[in-house]
């Protein structure tokens, strides 16, 4: 069998897999965040809750209504998104004109609602649900065995990151958004609905959230507890790759994984906390972020 | 006693509080003396152990709401150097054979050395990312416990010796472990009271206030928020540290992110930015803990509850709005 640097190939490139789908949920999630941050100013803690209840609305479809994984995929991500647009409708709109810790506390708050809740009804430990069949098996690729699902789900992450990007930077909604982001007052006086696209952004970026949960659902368990253990990690790349841009987000994201699948072969110890050295060794260089404007 | 005298001077100095402060030094006095004799008194009523864990935790929100109220700084990781300590405090003392007072001390260090390290990064960014960065940080701690070989794992450390206080004092007796918690919180409340109304606590508030500003003063802000960072740690690994001897364990509850978020909610409770706050936050959560601990789940979903309830229409938190009623700062 071959190896390179000791470890087998199989091993390796099956790590690196395994990076690249932890990449795509980073990617998704801390491009959501970076979204919403950009325009609401708040970062939204609530964001692992949401990725959560995603992979929760998806199981429950399935469960509960036999709806399956095609439909889940848009059904999911817009009730998560819906859920956002009453949330920031109802309690996020108060808080614009404070400080932005409070968005924090708030959405912190949130989350710890929504987690307890679902574990409460589903219990702490994960409900399994099963990979669709047209996605089911695998190709046996020279170097590595590539299941099918796991495949999708970088395939649709970048699909989803790229058009999310175009949207922005492409069209006018997009162009609006981004005039907002730097001068909301002056974009409200040139007659744009500017509350309205405040609760639009958080509705979208939550929606992202949504579908990375959906995405996840069949790779990793679904468990309440699933979106806490990852917000932090999401947390370190946006500080690692900076707020400032769409794309720098999407890269950190994906980059990140594949770096995490690396040391899990190599050093498995240091898989856990990998992202977190990188993010000390960065703000030791450039504090700003790799992509980041100065903060 | 004799902190908080000397103390009383300082409020003199802030313009802020105008000719009231005088008034408001004696009634801090005032209070500060009948905390400590409603802790003489409180044994008699209640369980010894849940007053210690209260002032432990009160304590620890005392350390925090030295850098959130005062040093306008928002960290979201103080588990880890309340956890930290706790472990190196329980490690010493059932390992090494420590005295409490030198494993206590131990605890305190650790808790500073890691707040020296991660200030020294997390203040290198500014607002939310300082937060962002503070959780993250607190959250390799986290998984660095896990892994670490003398911290047991999931078990943590357990059945840590409380031993003889100066190899004089047997703490195994409730009550004198009762009395040393009780000096420990009380010194340590007056030293944040003298720090708070110190020179260096008021360059503390102008850089909180008005960074660029306290900059042009000449004020080294950098140097001022990690001297501050690294006292709040200290102090949170002192209330980590005479944890582990009250209960006797150190686990990995105490270095996870829900503690850091507890002790966030205590000072939101009780106030940010008081002095007096930040134990009746701590009586509060515990108390609620206390009592829901048999509905499971509702713990963390009433918490929810009470973060948005305190964001939305209480952001002074209860000793907040009292003193904005009797307009005295507390």
């Amino acid at each position: 069998m071959a190896t390179l640097f000791g470890v087998p190939l199989q091993a390796l490139s099956g790590q690196l897999l395994l990076g690249l789908i932890n990449g795509s949920f980073y990617a998704i999630l801390s491009l959501g965040l970076a979204v919403i941050f950009g325009l609401l100013n708040i970062i939204n803690f609530a964001h692992g809750a949401q990725y959560m209840m995603g992979a929760f609305v998806a199981w429950m479809l399935l469960n509960y209504a036999g709806v399956g994984y095609w439909p889940a995929l848009l059904i999911a991500p817009v009730f998560v998104g819906l859920s956002g647009v009453l949330l920031e409708r109802v309690l996020i709109a108060r808080l614009y004109k404070l400080d932005h810790l409070y968005g924090l506390l708030l959405t912190f708050g949130v989350a710890l609602i929504v987690q307890g809740l679902f574990r409460n009804h589903f219990g702490a430990s994960g409900l399994p649900y099963a990979i669709p069949a047209e996605l089911s098996g695998g190709h046996r690729l020279p170097f590595m065995f590539l299941p099918t699902y796991r495949g999708w789900v970088v395939v649709a992450s970048l699909a989803v990151c790229l058009a999310t990007w175009l949207a922005i930077e492409k069209t006018k909604l997009g162009a609006y958004l981004r005039a907002a982001t730097e001068n909301p007052a002056l974009v409200q006086a040139f007659g744009v609905n500017v509350p309205l696209l405040l609760t639009l952004t958080y509705g979208f970026g939550v929606a992202l959230a949504g579908f990375a949960g959906v995405l996840a659902a069949p790779v990793l368990s679904v468990n309440p507890n699933m979106g806490a253990d990852i917000i932090i990690v999401v947390f370190a790349v946006v500080v690692i790759g900076g707020m400032g841009s769409i794309l720098g987000a999407i890269v950190t994201g994906f980059g990140l994984g594949v770096v995490e699948g690396l040391v899990k072969v190599f050093y498995p110890e240091g898989s856990a906390t990998v992202i977190f050295v990188i993010m000390a060794l960065v703000l030791l260089v450039k504090p700003a972020g790799l992509f980041g404007r100065t903060a | 006693m004799v902190d908080i005298a000397s103390g009383s001077a300082a409020p003199a100095r802030i313009p802020a509080t105008g000719g009231a402060s005088r008034d408001a030094a004696a009634l801090h006095r005032a209070i500060f003396i009948g905390l400590a004799a409603l802790l003489v008194v409180a044994p008699f009523a209640l369980y010894p152990v849940f007053l210690m864990k209260v002032m432990c935790f009160a304590l620890f929100a005392v350390a925090f709401n030295l850098l959130l109220g005062y040093g306008g700084l928002l960290s979201f990781g103080h588990a880890a150097y309340f956890g930290m300590a706790s472990y190196a405090a329980a490690y010493a003392a059932k390992v090494w054979g420590f005295t409490p007072e030198l494993a206590i001390l131990l605890g305190t260090f650790v808790g500073g050395l890691l707040g020296l390290v991660f200030g020294a990064l997390a203040i290198r960014r500014q607002g939310i990312y300082f937060s962002m960065i503070t959780l993250a940080l607190a959250q390799m701690a986290f998984f660095f416990c896990l892994q670490a070989p003398f911290t047991g794992g999931e078990d943590g450390i357990q059945g840590v010796p409380r031993g003889k206080l100066f190899g004089l004092i047997d703490l195994s007796d409730d009550r004198a472990l009762y009395v040393f918690v009780a000096i420990v919180f009380l010194g340590a409340l007056a030293l944040v009271y003298r720090i708070i109304h110190s020179p260096f606590g008021q360059a503390l508030k102008a850089i909180r206030d008005n960074e660029p500003r306290a900059i042009s003063l000449g004020y080294r802000a950098s140097q001022y928020k990690l001297a501050v960072f690294v006292l709040s740690a200290s102090l949170a690994g002192l209330a980590g540290a005479t944890k582990a001897f009250v209960f006797q364990l150190a686990t990995l509850t105490d270095v996870h992110w829900s503690m850091s978020g507890e002790v966030v909610l205590m000072t939101l409770v009780g106030g940010m930015g008081t002095i007096f706050g930040p134990l009746v936050g701590a009586l509060v959560t515990v108390t609620m803990q206390n009592y829901l601990a048999q509905f499971g789940a509702w713990v963390t979903i009433i918490q929810g509850v009470v973060f948005v309830v305190c964001v939305l229409l209480f952001r002074q938190g209860v000793v907040g709005l009292i003193a904005k009623f009797i307009r005295k700062p507390l």
